[in-house]
């Protein structure tokens, strides 16, 4: 048994690395979903979800059950390829782009393999990530073009436009940071904003700041949300490209949606804010403790609520997963090895989870752009200050090699 | 170890695949798809060149082939959205007003 | 059977079969979507041949914007499928095994012919960016400026054809 894992350990190991990672994402998917609608509900002064468990956290379930009984109706003559074909591109790239995202540093060996945290750690992830963009416009107007409705072909050609126009502000703000690394591997390029000594201040931030801002609008615009969601906005055009899908299939561009989502977070913290680096210099040693000092004070708070919800059942889940929550805090200060197998992967899922509150924060304030404001933002505005940077970010880097 | 002249049959039965295409086919587009066909299969012939050789001129010309395809693909769809308005068609055999 | 020889024999026969498709195929958008897997499946095979570089810049030029502009293309003037044509059948019967014959004679002069090819060096070695891009900008410095010079010719061209009558 030990012999056959050894000797196939180079299949084995990246399968359940993969099934993890998808178990994963899925998850914080659903409660993805469950965190937008309490935040904008809050922005817009009313509770979210609140009853179907304990502060509503049982909704992403019973959303999925919804989505699994509902009807699956195949509306008439539509082309059967590209309606069945699209929905499964785009959730298989949204996938497949958390391939090549590295997510701590540590390489660990089991069963005598050496691997990383981490699926694929190729020469060019980040060309593997921006090929994946590209192929992504496929999905939409394949749906908008096989769903055999006007709406729909609009919506889909006006989303893939705008993907199109987008994508190549997004794939010239980056050349800046390739520029000052020199090296398509995304774990290089954390590498290289990595100084024990300065903590934040050698992140690609600083001198990259325009072209994190023209990457972060680019983003934004990538992934359909708002401000740039007038393709499939609910009061323009009924529901743009994905009006004649339901169901599973609608589930599916959903889930693609939030996980490229994830995907384009995951990007701009690794490029410009030092992935899982930590902000604080390693000479300052009682913040390793940041994690338990989070999880501890949380996982109180969550007994202390969940002892005086209203229903029963809140009543034993919640101090369940406070107690839980407690213990986890509290292991991590015990236990100093687990603590710095930790310290990566926590900083990196902070702020990753900080770009996804502000998408969510955005769509909770601002209004949409409508489709030509958002044409003529993106070509006339957005591509010529990333080729601006880009030339900036050469001359700089001239200038200071002499 | 993969062996040059295999990838370099390939390239001709994709080569060939594409003059059938060309040949064969009414609508304008798909004819058009077939010429990219066919530069794809001489790019890969061009890369598998180049490992062969150990240098790395191959894959620069295979740059510069994608390039002027990408041009040739956007005057050419240009040129085919044109005629398509003129002769209210896509098919090749309808574009005979020189016809005798 | 080495690892390569089975990848290379799983991408070449989803290449041809996607060709095939291409040829078989009715309606366009099908056509196009057998093209984009042809180009996938070649860009797996310069990734196994070494050139990362040219594996990703084949998908996200040509597949990612070229075809794109193919799809739309087919789309805005909503193309159909084809009809049934009153060709000769002889063309048909006769044509096609010809041209395969031609296309077999090439492979197999490439076939007997293959002890002179020198044999692949370094083998799997990866091409560096670097080494392209030296490339690039040293030797090839004046096709690289023509092409830019030609992209925007295109530009050009594609914008006065675009144009509505006034």
């Amino acid at each position: 048994m030990t012999e056959f894992l050894t000797k196939y350990a180079y299949l084995i190991v990246p399968i359940v690395k993969i099934a993890i990672l998808v178990f994963i994402v899925l998850t914080v998917d659903a409660y993805l979903t469950w965190i937008e609608r309490k935040v904008i509900a809050h922005i817009q002064a009313r509770w979210g979800p609140h009853r179907v468990g304990p502060h509503g956290l049982l909704q992403p379930l019973a959303d999925g059950v919804k989505f699994i009984f509902k009807e699956d109706p195949l509306p008439a003559h539509v082309d059967k390829v590209a309606y069945f074909l699209a929905p499964f591109i785009t959730l298989m790239l949204a996938l497949t782009s958390l391939a090549v995202i590295p997510f701590g540093p540590q390489k660990f060996t089991v069963f005598g393999y050496e691997t990383h945290v981490g699926i694929a750690d190729v020469n060019i992830s980040l060309l593997v990530l921006f090929a994946i963009t590209a192929l992504g416009v496929y999905g939409i107007a394949l749906a908008g073009w096989g769903s055999n409705s006007k709406y729909s072909l609009l919506g889909g050609l006006r989303s893939s436009a705008q993907m199109i126009s987008y994508e190549l502000t997004l794939t010239l703000s980056v050349v800046g940071v390739l520029l000052i690394a020199g090296d398509f591997s995304l774990r290089n390029i954390v590498e290289q904003q990595a100084s024990p000594a300065r903590g934040l201040l050698t992140w690609n931030i600083f001198p990259q700041i325009i072209g994190f801002a023209c990457f972060y609008i680019a983003a934004i615009a990538e992934t359909n949300r708002v401000p740039f969601d007038l393709p499939e906005a609910e009061s323009e055009l009924v529901a743009g490209f994905h009006t004649e899908y339901a169901s599973m299939k609608f589930a599916m561009f959903f889930i693609a949606e939030y996980t490229s989502m994830i995907a384009v977070s995951c990007l701009a913290t690794i490029l410009f804010f030092g992935g899982w680096l930590s902000p604080f210099p390693a000479s300052w040693a009682f913040t390793h403790y940041l994690p338990s000092l989070l999880l501890i004070p949380f996982g109180l708070w969550i007994i202390y609520d969940g002892i005086r919800y209203e229903n029963l059942f809140g009543r034993i889940v919640l101090p369940g997963v406070g107690t839980a929550l407690t213990v986890v805090g509290g292991a991590l200060v015990l236990l100093p090895v687990l603590n710095d197998a930790v310290q990566g992967p926590f900083w990196f899922f902070a702020k990753v989870f900080t770009f996804l509150f502000v998408y969510i924060w955005m769509r909770g304030t601002l209004p949409r752009f409508r489709y030509d404001q958002l044409m003529s933002f993106g070509w006339k505005f957005l591509l010529p200050v990333s080729i601006a940077n880009v030339v900036l970010t050469s001359v700089v880097i001239l200038w200071r090699m002499h | 170890m993969v062996p040059t002249s295999y990838y370099l049959i390939l390239s001709a039965i994709l080569f060939g695949l594409g003059i059938v295409a060309f040949v064969f086919k009414r609508n304008i587009i798909t004819i058009f798809m077939a010429i990219e066909l066919m530069l794809n299969a001489v790019n890969l012939a061009f890369v598998a060149f180049s490992q062969s050789l150990g240098k790395s001129d191959g894959e620069v010309f295979v740059l510069f082939v994608i390039v002027v395809a990408a041009a040739e693909a956007a005057v050419g769809l240009g040129i085919i959205i044109l005629t398509a308005r003129n002769r209210r068609s896509l098919n090749v055999e309808r574009v005979d007003l020189l016809k005798l | 059977m080495s690892g390569s020889l089975i990848i290379f024999f799983v991408l070449a026969l989803l290449a041809v079969f996607a060709a095939i498709s291409l040829i078989v195929q009715r309606h366009p958008i099908h056509s196009a979507l057998s093209l984009i897997v042809v180009m996938i499946a070649l860009a797996g095979l310069y990734l196994l041949m070494g050139a990362e570089f040219v594996a990703a810049v084949q998908i996200i030029v040509y597949g990612g914007a070229i075809m794109v502009l193919f799809v739309f293309v087919i789309m805005l003037l909503n193309a159909e499928e084809e009809e049934r044509t009153n060709f000769s059948k002889l063309a048909t019967y006769a044509g096609i095994p010809l041209a395969l014959a031609v296309a077999g004679f090439i492979a197999a002069a490439i076939a007997s012919s293959s002890g002179s090819l020198p044999a692949p060096e370094s083998s799997g070695a990866l091409t560096s960016t670097k080494t392209l891009s030296n490339l690039l900008f040293s030797d090839f410095v004046y096709p690289f400026e023509l092409t830019s010079f030609l992209i925007l010719v295109a530009i050009l061209g594609a914008i006065v054809l675009a144009q509505r009558e006034t």
